[in-house]
Protein backbone atom coordinates (compact mmCIF):
# COMPACT_ATOMS: atom_id res chain seq x y z
CA UNK A 1 0.00 0.00 0.00
CA UNK A 2 2.80 2.50 0.47
CA UNK A 3 4.37 1.91 -2.26
CA UNK A 4 0.90 3.00 -4.02
CA UNK A 5 0.93 5.84 -1.83
CA UNK A 6 4.40 6.89 -2.60
CA UNK A 7 3.25 6.43 -6.90
CA UNK A 8 0.54 8.80 -6.23
CA UNK A 9 2.70 11.39 -4.46
CA UNK A 10 5.18 11.51 -7.59
CA UNK A 11 1.90 13.10 -9.33
CA UNK A 12 1.75 17.28 -8.59
CA UNK A 13 -1.92 17.01 -8.57
CA UNK A 14 -1.91 14.77 -6.02
CA UNK A 15 0.50 16.87 -3.56
CA UNK A 16 -1.14 19.71 -4.45
CA UNK A 17 -4.42 18.63 -3.23
CA UNK A 18 -2.91 17.03 -0.40
CA UNK A 19 -1.28 21.01 0.10
CA UNK A 20 -4.48 22.77 -0.36
CA UNK A 21 -6.68 20.11 1.72
CA UNK A 22 -4.71 19.97 4.87
CA UNK A 23 -4.62 24.01 4.81
CA UNK A 24 -8.60 24.53 4.06
CA UNK A 25 -9.43 22.05 6.81
CA UNK A 26 -6.86 23.50 9.54
CA UNK A 27 -8.74 26.75 8.17
CA UNK A 28 -12.53 25.53 8.90
CA UNK A 29 -11.67 24.75 11.56
CA UNK A 30 -10.22 27.18 13.62
CA UNK A 31 -13.67 29.53 13.59
CA UNK A 32 -15.97 25.94 14.24
CA UNK A 33 -16.34 26.60 17.87
CA UNK A 34 -17.50 30.48 17.71
CA UNK A 35 -20.21 29.43 14.62
CA UNK A 36 -20.83 26.44 16.95
CA UNK A 37 -21.42 28.48 19.78
CA UNK A 38 -22.86 31.59 18.32
CA UNK A 39 -25.43 29.24 16.50
CA UNK A 40 -24.09 30.09 13.51
CA UNK A 41 -24.04 26.59 12.70
CA UNK A 42 -26.13 26.96 9.80
CA UNK A 43 -24.27 30.25 8.03
CA UNK A 44 -21.74 27.71 6.99
CA UNK A 45 -24.28 26.50 4.43
CA UNK A 46 -25.88 29.53 3.65
CA UNK A 47 -22.92 31.15 2.71
CA UNK A 48 -22.20 27.80 0.45
CA UNK A 49 -24.97 28.09 -1.59
CA UNK A 50 -24.51 32.12 -1.91
CA UNK A 51 -21.26 30.74 -3.40
CA UNK A 52 -22.76 28.14 -5.13
CA UNK A 53 -25.02 30.72 -6.96
CA UNK A 54 -22.22 33.19 -7.64
CA UNK A 55 -20.41 30.35 -9.21
CA UNK A 56 -22.92 30.03 -11.21
CA UNK A 57 -23.28 33.84 -12.60
CA UNK A 58 -19.47 33.61 -13.06
CA UNK A 59 -19.59 30.62 -15.45
CA UNK A 60 -22.81 32.57 -17.25
CA UNK A 61 -20.84 35.07 -17.55
CA UNK A 62 -17.75 32.98 -18.35
CA UNK A 63 -14.82 34.19 -16.45
CA UNK A 64 -11.79 32.44 -16.41
CA UNK A 65 -11.39 33.15 -12.71
CA UNK A 66 -14.76 32.61 -10.93
CA UNK A 67 -12.96 33.39 -7.20
CA UNK A 68 -12.78 37.41 -7.96
CA UNK A 69 -16.65 37.47 -8.22
CA UNK A 70 -17.39 34.64 -5.65
CA UNK A 71 -15.28 36.03 -2.70
CA UNK A 72 -16.74 39.35 -2.73
CA UNK A 73 -20.13 38.12 -3.02
CA UNK A 74 -19.81 35.61 0.03
CA UNK A 75 -18.04 37.98 2.02
CA UNK A 76 -21.13 40.92 1.33
CA UNK A 77 -23.82 37.88 2.27
CA UNK A 78 -21.98 37.19 5.66
CA UNK A 79 -22.25 40.35 6.89
CA UNK A 80 -25.92 40.68 5.23
CA UNK A 81 -26.48 37.59 7.50
CA UNK A 82 -24.57 38.22 10.94
CA UNK A 83 -26.53 41.82 10.83
CA UNK A 84 -29.72 40.39 10.38
CA UNK A 85 -28.92 37.60 13.21
CA UNK A 86 -28.80 40.28 15.76
CA UNK A 87 -31.69 42.59 14.66
CA UNK A 88 -34.62 40.77 15.57
CA UNK A 89 -37.10 41.12 12.96
CA UNK A 90 -36.29 38.89 10.87
CA UNK A 91 -34.74 35.51 13.12
CA UNK A 92 -31.09 34.75 12.16
CA UNK A 93 -32.31 31.05 11.15
CA UNK A 94 -35.35 32.22 8.54
CA UNK A 95 -32.99 34.75 7.28
CA UNK A 96 -29.75 32.41 6.21
CA UNK A 97 -32.72 29.25 5.06
CA UNK A 98 -34.15 32.60 2.84
CA UNK A 99 -30.81 33.22 1.29
CA UNK A 100 -29.09 29.97 1.16
CA UNK A 101 -32.36 28.06 -0.79
CA UNK A 102 -32.85 30.85 -2.87
CA UNK A 103 -29.35 31.25 -4.18
CA UNK A 104 -29.46 27.49 -4.57
CA UNK A 105 -32.40 27.81 -7.38
CA UNK A 106 -31.09 30.81 -9.16
CA UNK A 107 -28.08 29.08 -9.72
CA UNK A 108 -29.12 26.06 -10.86
CA UNK A 109 -31.52 28.39 -13.14
CA UNK A 110 -29.12 30.54 -14.60
CA UNK A 111 -26.87 27.22 -15.03
CA UNK A 112 -29.92 25.87 -17.05
CA UNK A 113 -31.12 28.04 -19.11
CA UNK A 114 -27.35 29.59 -20.07
CA UNK A 115 -24.95 26.45 -20.10
CA UNK A 116 -23.40 25.47 -23.36
CA UNK A 117 -21.51 22.90 -21.52
CA UNK A 118 -23.00 19.02 -22.18
CA UNK A 119 -22.36 17.50 -19.02
CA UNK A 120 -24.64 19.82 -17.10
CA UNK A 121 -25.67 17.55 -14.10
CA UNK A 122 -21.92 16.33 -13.83
CA UNK A 123 -20.99 20.40 -13.33
CA UNK A 124 -23.83 20.95 -10.95
CA UNK A 125 -22.79 17.59 -9.10
CA UNK A 126 -19.35 18.64 -8.73
CA UNK A 127 -19.77 21.81 -7.33
CA UNK A 128 -22.26 20.74 -5.00
CA UNK A 129 -19.74 17.78 -3.67
CA UNK A 130 -16.57 18.98 -5.33
CA UNK A 131 -16.31 15.60 -6.30
CA UNK A 132 -13.56 16.01 -8.53
CA UNK A 133 -12.35 19.66 -8.71
CA UNK A 134 -9.83 19.73 -5.80
CA UNK A 135 -7.90 17.34 -7.93
CA UNK A 136 -7.90 19.32 -11.00
CA UNK A 137 -6.29 22.71 -9.06
CA UNK A 138 -3.78 24.40 -11.46
CA UNK A 139 -1.08 25.38 -10.07
CA UNK A 140 -2.05 29.47 -9.69
CA UNK A 141 -5.15 28.07 -7.64
CA UNK A 142 -2.44 26.21 -5.31
CA UNK A 143 -0.78 29.48 -4.47
CA UNK A 144 -4.40 31.44 -4.42
CA UNK A 145 -5.74 28.84 -1.45
CA UNK A 146 -2.43 28.72 0.01
CA UNK A 147 -2.13 32.24 0.98
CA UNK A 148 -5.58 32.53 1.97
CA UNK A 149 -5.29 30.18 4.19
CA UNK A 150 -1.89 31.60 5.52
CA UNK A 151 -4.29 35.21 5.88
CA UNK A 152 -6.84 33.47 7.49
CA UNK A 153 -4.93 31.51 10.34
CA UNK A 154 -2.58 34.79 11.00
CA UNK A 155 -5.89 36.91 11.52
CA UNK A 156 -6.94 34.19 13.84
CA UNK A 157 -3.63 33.87 15.83
CA UNK A 158 -3.23 37.55 16.28
CA UNK A 159 -7.44 38.10 17.19
CA UNK A 160 -7.73 35.00 18.73
CA UNK A 161 -8.48 36.99 22.34
CA UNK A 162 -10.69 39.11 20.95
CA UNK A 163 -12.58 36.61 19.32
CA UNK A 164 -13.09 34.44 22.58
CA UNK A 165 -13.99 37.79 24.35
CA UNK A 166 -16.45 38.26 21.17
CA UNK A 167 -18.29 34.77 21.34
CA UNK A 168 -18.14 34.20 25.28
CA UNK A 169 -20.34 36.90 25.91
CA UNK A 170 -21.11 39.76 23.70
CA UNK A 171 -22.57 42.38 25.68
CA UNK A 172 -19.63 42.39 28.50
CA UNK A 173 -17.41 42.45 25.87
CA UNK A 174 -19.32 45.95 24.19
CA UNK A 175 -20.05 47.29 28.22
CA UNK A 176 -16.10 47.39 28.78
CA UNK A 177 -15.21 48.95 26.00
CA UNK A 178 -14.24 46.14 23.09
CA UNK A 179 -15.69 47.15 19.62
CA UNK A 180 -17.64 44.19 18.65
CA UNK A 181 -19.54 45.17 16.04
CA UNK A 182 -15.93 45.13 14.12
CA UNK A 183 -14.86 41.74 15.20
CA UNK A 184 -18.48 40.39 14.65
CA UNK A 185 -17.43 41.94 10.62
CA UNK A 186 -14.23 40.36 11.09
CA UNK A 187 -15.12 36.96 11.69
CA UNK A 188 -17.73 37.20 9.24
CA UNK A 189 -15.75 38.08 6.88
CA UNK A 190 -12.92 35.23 7.84
CA UNK A 191 -15.91 32.57 7.65
CA UNK A 192 -16.80 33.78 3.59
CA UNK A 193 -13.17 33.76 2.90
CA UNK A 194 -13.09 30.01 4.68
CA UNK A 195 -16.56 29.26 2.76
CA UNK A 196 -15.30 30.13 -0.62
CA UNK A 197 -11.91 28.38 0.20
CA UNK A 198 -13.56 24.70 1.11
CA UNK A 199 -16.05 24.86 -1.44
CA UNK A 200 -12.86 23.58 -3.75
CA UNK A 201 -12.57 20.84 -0.91
CA UNK A 202 -15.82 19.15 -0.17
CA UNK A 203 -18.46 21.24 -2.08
CA UNK A 204 -20.95 23.56 -1.14
CA UNK A 205 -23.46 20.93 0.21
CA UNK A 206 -21.04 19.67 2.86
CA UNK A 207 -19.17 22.41 4.22
CA UNK A 208 -20.88 23.15 7.41
CA UNK A 209 -19.44 19.66 7.74
CA UNK A 210 -15.62 20.59 7.54
CA UNK A 211 -16.69 23.86 9.80
CA UNK A 212 -18.76 21.83 12.54
CA UNK A 213 -17.90 18.29 12.96
CA UNK A 214 -14.08 18.83 14.28
CA UNK A 215 -15.22 21.88 16.76
CA UNK A 216 -18.09 19.42 18.08
CA UNK A 217 -15.27 16.60 18.33
CA UNK A 218 -13.12 18.25 20.33
CA UNK A 219 -15.82 19.76 22.43
CA UNK A 220 -16.75 16.55 23.86
CA UNK A 221 -12.86 15.91 25.04
CA UNK A 222 -11.66 19.78 26.22
CA UNK A 223 -12.90 22.21 28.58
CA UNK A 224 -11.15 25.10 27.47
CA UNK A 225 -11.32 27.41 24.93
CA UNK A 226 -7.55 26.95 23.98
CA UNK A 227 -7.76 23.35 24.06
CA UNK A 228 -10.65 22.63 22.32
CA UNK A 229 -9.39 25.27 19.44
CA UNK A 230 -6.15 23.27 19.16
CA UNK A 231 -7.67 19.63 19.12
CA UNK A 232 -10.10 20.70 16.54
CA UNK A 233 -7.30 22.27 14.42
CA UNK A 234 -5.46 19.02 14.83
CA UNK A 235 -8.56 16.39 14.66
CA UNK A 236 -9.59 18.67 11.48
CA UNK A 237 -6.14 18.06 9.41
CA UNK A 238 -6.02 14.47 10.20
CA UNK A 239 -9.24 13.65 8.81
CA UNK A 240 -8.76 15.54 5.96
CA UNK A 241 -5.36 13.98 5.17
CA UNK A 242 -6.66 10.40 5.93
CA UNK A 243 -9.69 11.21 3.61
CA UNK A 244 -8.14 12.43 0.90
CA UNK A 245 -5.82 9.35 1.12
CA UNK A 246 -8.64 7.28 1.23
CA UNK A 247 -10.31 8.61 -1.81
CA UNK A 248 -7.35 8.46 -3.84
CA UNK A 249 -6.41 4.63 -2.66
CA UNK A 250 -10.29 3.54 -2.95
CA UNK A 251 -11.34 6.36 -5.91
CA UNK A 252 -14.11 7.58 -3.97
CA UNK A 253 -15.34 11.19 -4.00
CA UNK A 254 -12.84 13.59 -2.27
CA UNK A 255 -15.82 15.27 -0.39
CA UNK A 256 -17.14 12.76 1.17
CA UNK A 257 -15.01 10.63 1.94
CA UNK A 258 -12.97 13.39 4.37
CA UNK A 259 -16.88 14.36 5.99
CA UNK A 260 -17.15 10.65 6.42
CA UNK A 261 -13.90 10.51 8.18
CA UNK A 262 -15.11 13.66 10.48
CA UNK A 263 -17.98 11.86 11.04
CA UNK A 264 -16.15 8.67 12.40
CA UNK A 265 -13.63 10.94 14.00
CA UNK A 266 -16.38 12.80 16.00
CA UNK A 267 -17.87 9.31 17.07
CA UNK A 268 -14.26 8.58 18.53
CA UNK A 269 -14.63 11.44 20.58
CA UNK A 270 -17.84 10.80 22.03
CA UNK A 271 -16.60 7.55 22.69
CA UNK A 272 -13.45 9.19 24.08
CA UNK A 273 -15.66 11.72 26.38
CA UNK A 274 -18.28 9.00 27.75
CA UNK A 275 -14.93 6.73 28.75
CA UNK A 276 -13.51 9.77 30.81
CA UNK A 277 -16.61 10.61 32.63
CA UNK A 278 -16.92 7.39 33.63
CA UNK A 279 -13.24 6.73 34.92
CA UNK A 280 -12.97 10.29 36.33
CA UNK B 1 -17.98 68.10 35.93
CA UNK B 2 -19.60 64.30 37.42
CA UNK B 3 -18.74 60.91 35.99
CA UNK B 4 -21.76 60.49 34.86
CA UNK B 5 -24.89 62.98 34.04
CA UNK B 6 -28.38 62.29 33.49
CA UNK B 7 -31.28 64.08 32.94
CA UNK B 8 -34.64 63.44 32.23
CA UNK B 9 -33.94 59.52 30.91
CA UNK B 10 -36.45 56.95 29.42
CA UNK B 11 -35.19 53.44 29.07
CA UNK B 12 -36.95 50.54 27.71
CA UNK B 13 -37.71 47.93 24.97
CA UNK B 14 -38.72 49.32 21.80
CA UNK B 15 -39.55 52.73 22.03
CA UNK B 16 -41.90 51.74 25.10
CA UNK B 17 -40.53 53.24 28.38
CA UNK B 18 -39.98 50.79 31.98
CA UNK B 19 -38.63 53.25 33.57
CA UNK B 20 -39.32 57.09 32.98
CA UNK B 21 -38.06 61.07 33.62
CA UNK B 22 -34.75 59.95 35.71
CA UNK B 23 -32.12 62.71 36.87
CA UNK B 24 -29.12 61.64 39.08
CA UNK B 25 -25.18 62.38 38.99
CA UNK B 26 -22.68 59.77 39.62
CA UNK B 27 -19.60 61.70 41.09
CA UNK B 28 -16.29 60.46 41.13
CA UNK B 29 -16.40 58.37 44.54
CA UNK B 30 -19.80 58.01 44.91
CA UNK B 31 -21.31 54.72 45.61
CA UNK B 32 -24.79 54.44 44.13
CA UNK B 33 -27.45 51.72 44.96
CA UNK B 34 -29.90 51.37 42.95
CA UNK B 35 -33.31 49.61 44.43
CA UNK B 36 -36.76 48.40 43.32
CA UNK B 37 -39.20 45.58 43.01
CA UNK B 38 -38.85 43.18 40.49
CA UNK B 39 -39.62 44.33 36.98
CA UNK B 40 -38.95 48.08 37.90
CA UNK B 41 -35.95 48.66 35.30
CA UNK B 42 -33.11 48.40 37.39
CA UNK B 43 -31.72 46.05 34.87
CA UNK B 44 -32.88 47.68 32.05
CA UNK B 45 -31.12 51.27 33.48
CA UNK B 46 -27.75 49.84 33.33
CA UNK B 47 -27.70 47.85 30.18
CA UNK B 48 -29.20 52.10 29.21
CA UNK B 49 -26.15 53.57 31.07
CA UNK B 50 -23.37 51.07 29.51
CA UNK B 51 -24.90 51.85 26.44
CA UNK B 52 -25.91 48.22 25.12
CA UNK B 53 -29.46 49.53 24.46
CA UNK B 54 -30.52 53.16 22.97
CA UNK B 55 -32.38 55.62 25.53
CA UNK B 56 -36.10 55.74 24.48
CA UNK B 57 -35.45 59.55 25.82
CA UNK B 58 -32.97 61.81 27.75
CA UNK B 59 -29.41 61.85 28.16
CA UNK B 60 -26.25 60.53 29.37
CA UNK B 61 -23.54 62.40 29.73
CA UNK B 62 -19.68 61.37 30.55
CA UNK B 63 -17.69 63.24 32.14
CA UNK B 64 -14.70 62.89 34.03
CA UNK B 65 -12.16 61.75 31.09
CA UNK B 66 -14.09 58.57 31.53
CA UNK B 67 -13.85 55.99 29.40
CA UNK B 68 -15.83 53.21 28.05
CA UNK B 69 -12.60 50.82 28.83
CA UNK B 70 -12.49 51.60 32.35
CA UNK B 71 -15.75 50.54 32.96
CA UNK B 72 -16.35 47.24 34.71
CA UNK B 73 -20.10 45.28 34.60
CA UNK B 74 -21.38 42.18 36.38
CA UNK B 75 -24.07 41.10 33.85
CA UNK B 76 -27.68 39.91 36.22
CA UNK B 77 -27.97 37.06 33.81
CA UNK B 78 -25.18 36.18 31.16
CA UNK B 79 -26.18 35.55 27.83
CA UNK B 80 -23.05 32.96 28.64
CA UNK B 81 -24.03 29.24 27.17
CA UNK B 82 -24.46 26.48 29.27
CA UNK B 83 -22.08 24.58 26.66
CA UNK B 84 -19.55 26.84 25.98
CA UNK B 85 -15.74 25.29 27.00
CA UNK B 86 -14.03 27.77 28.47
CA UNK B 87 -11.61 27.52 31.56
CA UNK B 88 -12.25 30.26 34.82
CA UNK B 89 -8.59 31.42 34.04
CA UNK B 90 -9.60 31.84 29.95
CA UNK B 91 -13.06 34.06 31.34
CA UNK B 92 -11.07 35.92 33.85
CA UNK B 93 -8.30 37.15 31.53
CA UNK B 94 -10.66 38.30 29.61
CA UNK B 95 -12.12 41.12 31.66
CA UNK B 96 -8.65 42.85 30.94
CA UNK B 97 -9.61 42.49 26.91
CA UNK B 98 -10.54 46.24 27.04
CA UNK B 99 -7.11 47.05 28.01
CA UNK B 100 -5.16 46.10 25.21
CA UNK B 101 -6.46 47.76 22.47
CA UNK B 102 -5.34 46.78 19.67
CA UNK B 103 -2.60 44.65 21.29
CA UNK B 104 -3.27 40.77 19.90
CA UNK B 105 -2.21 39.01 23.35
CA UNK B 106 -2.00 40.20 27.36
CA UNK B 107 0.72 40.67 29.09
CA UNK B 108 1.92 39.93 32.22
CA UNK B 109 0.68 42.86 34.51
CA UNK B 110 -2.86 41.58 32.94
CA UNK B 111 -2.25 38.31 33.49
CA UNK B 112 -1.07 39.40 37.19
CA UNK B 113 -4.21 41.15 37.88
CA UNK B 114 -6.53 38.14 37.17
CA UNK B 115 -4.36 35.89 39.30
CA UNK B 116 -4.73 38.62 41.75
CA UNK B 117 -8.41 39.05 41.25
CA UNK B 118 -8.82 35.22 41.15
CA UNK B 119 -7.61 35.24 44.74
CA UNK B 120 -9.67 37.78 46.03
CA UNK B 121 -12.75 35.56 45.10
CA UNK B 122 -11.46 32.33 46.05
CA UNK B 123 -11.07 30.70 42.99
CA UNK B 124 -7.35 29.90 42.65
CA UNK B 125 -7.95 26.40 42.74
CA UNK B 126 -10.38 26.32 40.36
CA UNK B 127 -8.39 28.05 37.37
CA UNK B 128 -8.28 25.41 35.15
CA UNK B 129 -11.87 24.01 35.58
CA UNK B 130 -14.44 24.55 33.07
CA UNK B 131 -17.15 27.12 33.92
CA UNK B 132 -19.83 24.62 32.59
CA UNK B 133 -18.50 22.36 35.29
CA UNK B 134 -19.10 24.76 38.57
CA UNK B 135 -22.39 25.80 40.76
CA UNK B 136 -24.63 29.09 40.37
CA UNK B 137 -22.41 30.38 43.63
CA UNK B 138 -18.72 29.90 41.87
CA UNK B 139 -19.79 31.13 38.69
CA UNK B 140 -20.88 34.39 39.85
CA UNK B 141 -17.30 34.43 41.82
CA UNK B 142 -15.59 34.17 38.52
CA UNK B 143 -18.12 37.02 36.59
CA UNK B 144 -16.95 39.55 39.41
CA UNK B 145 -13.64 38.28 39.33
CA UNK B 146 -13.76 39.26 35.34
CA UNK B 147 -15.39 42.19 36.40
CA UNK B 148 -13.04 43.56 38.66
CA UNK B 149 -9.99 43.08 36.04
CA UNK B 150 -11.96 45.27 33.47
CA UNK B 151 -12.24 48.21 36.05
CA UNK B 152 -10.44 50.92 36.40
CA UNK B 153 -12.50 54.21 37.04
CA UNK B 154 -16.01 52.86 37.56
CA UNK B 155 -17.81 49.54 38.48
CA UNK B 156 -21.30 48.27 37.73
CA UNK B 157 -22.94 45.67 39.23
CA UNK B 158 -26.17 43.99 39.09
CA UNK B 159 -27.29 41.96 42.11
CA UNK B 160 -23.25 41.10 42.97
CA UNK B 161 -24.46 38.78 45.65
CA UNK B 162 -27.52 36.68 44.05
CA UNK B 163 -26.32 33.07 44.79
CA UNK B 164 -23.65 33.71 47.26
CA UNK B 165 -23.37 32.41 50.77
CA UNK B 166 -23.44 34.25 53.91
CA UNK B 167 -19.80 34.74 54.45
CA UNK B 168 -18.75 35.30 50.47
CA UNK B 169 -21.53 37.80 50.84
CA UNK B 170 -20.12 39.88 53.81
CA UNK B 171 -16.35 39.57 51.78
CA UNK B 172 -18.34 40.32 48.53
CA UNK B 173 -19.98 43.99 50.47
CA UNK B 174 -16.42 44.80 52.02
CA UNK B 175 -14.34 44.10 48.86
CA UNK B 176 -16.55 46.73 47.46
CA UNK B 177 -16.14 49.07 49.74
CA UNK B 178 -12.17 48.83 50.04
CA UNK B 179 -12.43 49.49 45.82
CA UNK B 180 -14.47 52.40 46.79
CA UNK B 181 -12.55 53.95 49.33
CA UNK B 182 -9.69 52.83 47.30
CA UNK B 183 -11.49 56.05 44.19
CA UNK B 184 -13.62 53.42 42.80
CA UNK B 185 -17.27 54.84 41.83
CA UNK B 186 -19.94 52.31 42.18
CA UNK B 187 -23.12 51.51 40.93
CA UNK B 188 -25.02 48.30 42.25
CA UNK B 189 -28.28 47.36 41.73
CA UNK B 190 -29.56 45.37 44.96
CA UNK B 191 -32.47 44.12 46.76
CA UNK B 192 -31.01 43.89 50.01
CA UNK B 193 -32.08 47.62 51.68
CA UNK B 194 -30.09 47.23 54.73
CA UNK B 195 -26.86 46.97 52.79
CA UNK B 196 -27.78 49.48 50.53
CA UNK B 197 -28.73 51.85 53.22
CA UNK B 198 -25.19 51.03 55.24
CA UNK B 199 -22.78 50.59 52.43
CA UNK B 200 -23.84 53.18 49.50
CA UNK B 201 -23.72 56.83 49.73
CA UNK B 202 -26.31 57.57 47.49
CA UNK B 203 -29.81 55.43 46.82
CA UNK B 204 -31.89 55.53 43.55
CA UNK B 205 -34.87 54.11 44.32
CA UNK B 206 -37.12 53.29 41.44
CA UNK B 207 -40.72 52.29 40.79
CA UNK B 208 -44.36 53.86 41.33
CA UNK B 209 -42.33 57.12 43.13
CA UNK B 210 -38.86 57.54 41.98
CA UNK B 211 -36.32 59.00 44.66
CA UNK B 212 -32.61 60.20 44.22
CA UNK B 213 -30.75 61.57 46.93
CA UNK B 214 -28.33 60.68 49.72
CA UNK B 215 -28.67 57.72 51.69
CA UNK B 216 -29.48 59.93 54.94
CA UNK B 217 -32.22 61.72 52.79
CA UNK B 218 -33.70 58.29 51.59
CA UNK B 219 -33.72 56.90 55.51
CA UNK B 220 -36.10 60.13 56.12
CA UNK B 221 -38.05 59.92 52.73
CA UNK B 222 -41.42 58.68 52.11
CA UNK B 223 -40.14 55.68 49.78
CA UNK B 224 -37.15 54.72 52.03
CA UNK B 225 -39.47 54.43 54.93
CA UNK B 226 -41.97 52.50 53.51
CA UNK B 227 -39.98 50.05 51.69
CA UNK B 228 -37.75 49.63 54.80
CA UNK B 229 -40.43 48.62 56.42
CA UNK B 230 -41.75 46.54 53.90
CA UNK B 231 -38.78 44.68 54.22
CA UNK B 232 -38.57 44.05 57.62
CA UNK B 233 -41.76 42.53 56.93
CA UNK B 234 -40.52 40.02 54.92
CA UNK B 235 -37.85 38.85 56.90
CA UNK B 236 -39.49 39.23 60.78
N1 LIG C 1 -35.62 42.00 26.29
C1 LIG C 1 -36.76 42.58 26.73
N2 LIG C 1 -37.70 42.97 25.85
C2 LIG C 1 -38.84 43.57 26.27
N3 LIG C 1 -39.14 43.81 27.57
C3 LIG C 1 -38.24 43.43 28.50
C4 LIG C 1 -37.00 42.80 28.13
N4 LIG C 1 -36.31 42.55 29.27
C5 LIG C 1 -37.07 42.99 30.28
N5 LIG C 1 -38.23 43.52 29.84
C6 LIG C 1 -39.29 44.13 30.67
O1 LIG C 1 -38.79 45.31 31.25
C7 LIG C 1 -39.22 45.43 32.59
C8 LIG C 1 -38.03 45.70 33.50
O2 LIG C 1 -37.14 44.61 33.47
P1 LIG C 1 -35.78 44.65 34.26
O3 LIG C 1 -35.05 43.41 33.92
O4 LIG C 1 -35.10 45.93 33.99
O5 LIG C 1 -36.24 44.59 35.78
P2 LIG C 1 -35.39 44.58 37.10
O6 LIG C 1 -35.75 45.80 37.86
O7 LIG C 1 -33.96 44.38 36.79
O8 LIG C 1 -35.97 43.31 37.86
P3 LIG C 1 -35.25 42.22 38.77
O9 LIG C 1 -35.28 42.75 40.15
O10 LIG C 1 -36.13 41.02 38.65
O11 LIG C 1 -33.91 42.00 38.24
C9 LIG C 1 -39.97 44.14 32.93
O12 LIG C 1 -41.34 44.44 32.96
C10 LIG C 1 -39.67 43.22 31.80
O13 LIG C 1 -40.80 42.45 31.48
MG1 LIG D 1 -32.60 42.92 37.07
Amino acid sequence: MFEKIAFYLEYPFVRYALIVGILIALCSSLLGVTLVLKRFSFIGDGLSHVAFGAIAIASVLKLTNNMFLVLPVTIISAILLLRTGQNAKIKGDAAIAMISVGALAFGYLLMNIFSTSSNLSGDVCSTLFGSTSILTLTEKEVWLSAVLSFVVIVIFVLFYNKIFAVTFDENFAKAIGTATNAYNLLIAVIIAVIIVLAMNLVGSLLISALVIFPALSAMRLFNSFRSVTICSALLSVTCAFLGIMISILAGTPVGSTIVAVDVAGFAFCCLGGFVRTRLG
Amino acid sequence: MALLTVTDLSAGYDSHAVVKDLNFTVNTGDYLCVVGENGSGKTTLMKTLLHLQDPVSGKILIGDGLNQNEIGYLPQQSDVQKDFPASVSEIVLSGCQARCGLRPFYNKKEKKLAKENMERMGITSLANKSYRELSGGQQQRVLLARALCATRKLLLLDEPVAGLDPVVTGEMYDLIASLNRDGVSIIMISHDVSAAVRYGSHILHIGDSAFYGTKDAYLNSSEGKAFLLQQKGQVG
